[in-house]
């Protein structure tokens, strides 16, 4: 019998919740309280645990929807059948039930060949997800060798069996599946779709200016490289990053309107007597923008620190949601893909965005001669509604002096 | 025992050694290891218990529930140290109180699912119901107290509360009533660090117990998680009570594990590595230390225990899920304790009102 599970109101009088992620899949065997998956409500980010003992037949909120409370979530079948046909009560533990799927998935994909009849009469030993990865690659399970438990076939199974027979059988693809893999169709959900709600808002919200300002650095690489070898920065990623992040913080003393926000709401320019530095990481979720709390009170040394951690924890897939909000200006480092420079969109809600080209090895004038210097390319966008182009300007070019002369940093620790 | 109220009472340290304290172990003497079994199975039941009611109210059963994680010791060894006639006024989170009082788990839930105003008959286990109300419990246990030493009745109660109740009016009045009147009353603080989200260093600047102090009452700090210290100063207590020595104030210190409430996002203002320090103080892990370097452990026991604890977890559950949802009229019943001309009105009102209805239901249908 087939119970669905429907969102309950988590805190005291929520009205809807997120569906972050699901911790089970279709055709799982699940225990009562088994975690079924997370949801981000109003109040707090909680784990679901499934109220029901059974087999997943279904899923019925993709992740990163919003759903209303009361929306069937899940549908589970569970033991607990009066009237259900016999077929389908002995589950196995590892095995769906397999009337429901398959023709649901028959109906999705009729393409797909049908499995073949085994000699023996059962069906090779398989995970819920390599039959399904199986089935979307029209492989047939009796021919890929199995390292699970008893010989029975994995996910990671398919997967390297699909890799070493596509070569051998180019031919057998019909010209339609060809056509298929021309194309894939990702569903736009979880970050990438907050990531590019957030872009439109801010590109079509604050009317951005971008400037770029070119500098000789090498006293900031000699500088890094001194530091390195200091015990106290052991272990640390001592990277222009944080010297860029450290004069920036300075910069923003004596420029506090790149260090704002706009509300529209109440008519006010907000203008932000901390820094909040938020640092663009590229993770295997999307880009986020983790950051690091009340950086204007921090020393070069617990800045360094900050940064790897902040970046370590965001590149593992584990910020918290504390550090991806509340930012009140942004770093991106784009220098680190050997990209001159860039046009950074503004992280929502903040007034400036600071962009970091790759730091080379270039001739350069210095001292009247023409030198190889290490020379990077600075950028900045800003929301042209709170930052004038001098403001900006001033920022940008200090940013720029002090790391032209890092000893000028001095001046200000 | 007032005088160093700064080192907190501890007979078991986190690792499972005992620790020397011949004036706290002669209190505790008859705990053999039979007993120690027992405690160690009443602070496994406590947590499964609170695994499924939180479980419950993700799954849409509970309106709301205020998990004990991390307080076990603190509630069983202070529940533990009471006779059945002593009486324990609650607050909201001390499931592990009532159960050690002896109230049916499968009833445990009924306020929290909101299906009744009152789960359980306080006076057939002397403990109250969950109150949300924070600080009230010093003085129901006080007024409950005085009228017991009127009556001449040799027992004690004891008031639970957290570090931010001492902050309320209603605390301070009942340490004050309960020195005047010298009120059998033993004042449980659960300092569990935090009220909902703050810290307990911005509550107070000195030790909860140092409060006490203004009152001219006894106190004394005992690690809270560590049952057996919680036992012996319980036990401690509340004989000065029954003896009419007057009331004890005990500051139990222990960490509030898991969020505030299950509406509650602990992460928000408090650090992971925090939370890291105190699982190594975990109490339940404690106690399973001293049991394995004792001898006390075997596998047959643990099963034994698991089994307990699953069997009650269940039974809590049916409970929960088969509770059934009272009629409207009920709402009236219990407010006095005799018929009430005023009460008697607004029932018959609104037994007029629910008829309406009727006739709407047919015309749909």
């Amino acid at each position: 019998m087939a119970q669905e599970f429907r969102l309950p109101d988590l805190g005291e009088g929520l009205t809807e919740a997120e569906l972050v992620s699901w911790a089970v899949e279709v055709g799982q065997s699940i225990e009562l309280n088994q975690v079924i998956g997370e949801v981000e409500t109003a109040k707090a980010l909680v784990e679901l645990p499934s109220p029901y003992p059974g087999v997943v037949e279904e899923l019925l909120v993709v992740p990163g929807a919003t759903v209303p409370v009361g929306t069937p979530i899940i549908r589970i079948a569970t033991d607990a059948a009066t009237g259900e046909p016999p077929a389908r009560t002995p589950v196995l533990v590892g095995y769906g039930p397999e009337a429901a799927a398959e023709s649901k998935r028959a109906r999705r994909r009729p393409a797909t060949a049908p499995e073949t009849a085994y000699p023996d009469g059962r069906r090779p030993d398989a995970s819920p997800a390599a039959r399904l990865a199986a089935r979307e690659r029209g492989i047939d399970l009796a021919v890929v060798a199995g390292t699970g438990p008893s010989g029975a076939v994995t996910r990671n199974d398919v997967e390297s069996h699909t890799g070493s027979a596509e070569p051998s059988v180019p031919s057998e693809r019909s010209d339609d599946s060809e056509t298929v893999q021309r194309e894939t169709r990702t569903p736009i959900r979880g970050v990438r779709k907050q990531t590019a709600a957030a872009m439109v808002r801010s590109a079509f919200t604050a009317p951005h200016v971008t400037e770029f300002v070119t500098v000789d650095v090498t006293r900031s690489v000699e500088l890094l490289g001194r530091l390195r070898d200091l015990p106290e920065f052991e272990g640390l990623s001592v990277t222009p990053l944080s010297l860029v992040a450290k004069a920036m913080i300075v910069a923003l003393r004596a420029n506090p309107s790149l260090n704002a926000s706009w509300d529209e709401e109440n008519q006010e320019i907000v203008t932000k007597h901390y820094v909040n530095l938020g640092i663009a990481a590229a993770t295997p979720r999307g880009l986020m923008v983790p950051n690091i709390k009340e950086a204007q009170s921090l020393s070069l040394l617990e800045l360094c620190r900050a940064i790897t951690e902040l970046t370590a924890t965001a590149r593992s897939g584990r910020a918290d949601p504390v550090q991806l909000t509340g930012g009140t200006v942004s770093i991106t480092n784009v220098g680190v893909f050997g990209v001159d420079a860039g046009t950074p969109i503004l992280n929502p809600g903040e007034a400036a965005i600071l962009c970091l080209g790759s730091v080379d090895k270039r001739p350069w004038v210095h001292e009247d001669e023409l030198a190889v210097r290490w020379v990077t390319t600075l950028s900045v966008s800003f929301d042209h509604r709170v930052v004038d182009g001098e403001q900006g300007s001033r920022f940008l070019s200090s940013v720029a002096a002090m790391l032209h002369d890092p000893a000028s940093l001095l001046a200000h620790l | 025992m007032v005088d160093k109220i700064a080192y907190p009472v501890q007979l078991i340290q986190p690792d499972g050694l005992r620790v020397f304290r011949p004036d706290y172990t002669s209190l505790v003497r008859d705990i053999r290891p039979d007993q120690l079994r027992d405690l160690y199975e009443d602070l496994v039941v406590a947590r499964r218990m609170d695994v499924e009611a939180v479980a419950l109210q993700r799954q849409g059963e509970l309106g709301l529930w205020a998990p004990l994680l991390g307080q076990e010791a603190a509630q069983v060894g202070s529940a533990r140290a009471l006779r059945p006639d002593d009486y324990a006024f609650i607050s909201y989170r001390e499931h592990a109180v009532a159960y050690c009082r002896g109230v049916d788990p499968g009833v445990m839930t009924r306020m929290w699912r909101g299906c009744a105003h009152s789960a359980w008959d306080p006076s057939s286990v002397n403990v109250t119901n969950p109150a949300i109300v924070v600080g009230s419990q010093g003085l129901h246990a006080t007024g409950y107290a005085m009228g017991a030493h009127l009556d001449g009745a040799e027992i004690a109660t004891i008031a639970y509360f957290g570090d931010g109740a001492t902050s309320q009016g209603d605390l301070a009045e009942a340490l004050g009533f309960s020195m005047s009147f010298n009120a059998p009353v033993v004042f449980f603080c659960q300092n569990n660090q935090f009220a909902i989200s703050e810290p307990v260093h911005l509550q107070s600047p000195v030790p909860i117990a140092q409060r006490a102090a203004g009152y001219g009452m006894p106190a004394l700090r005992v690690d809270g998680n560590d049952v057996l210290a919680v036992l012996a100063v319980t036990r401690q207590a509340t004989q000065r009570a029954r003896e009419g020595s007057g009331p004890t104030f005990i500051e139990a210190i222990t960490y509030r594990m898991g969020p505030h409430t299950t509406s509650d996002d602990p992460t928000r203002y408090r650090a992971a590595a925090e939370t890291e320090i105190w699982k190594a103080r975990d109490p339940i892990d404690r106690m399973r230390r001293l049991l394995d370097r004792e001898g006390l452990l075997g596998e047959e026991f643990l099963a034994r225990v698991q089994a307990t604890a699953d069997a009650v977890a269940a039974r809590l559950r049916s409970g929960t899920v088969e509770a059934p949802d009272p009629a409207p009229l009920d709402l009236f019943d219990h407010v006095y304790s005799t018929d009430h001309p005023l009460i008697d009105e607004e029932r018959e009102q609104y037994a007029a009102y629910l008829a309406g209805f009727a006739g709407i239901e047919e015309a749909l249908s």
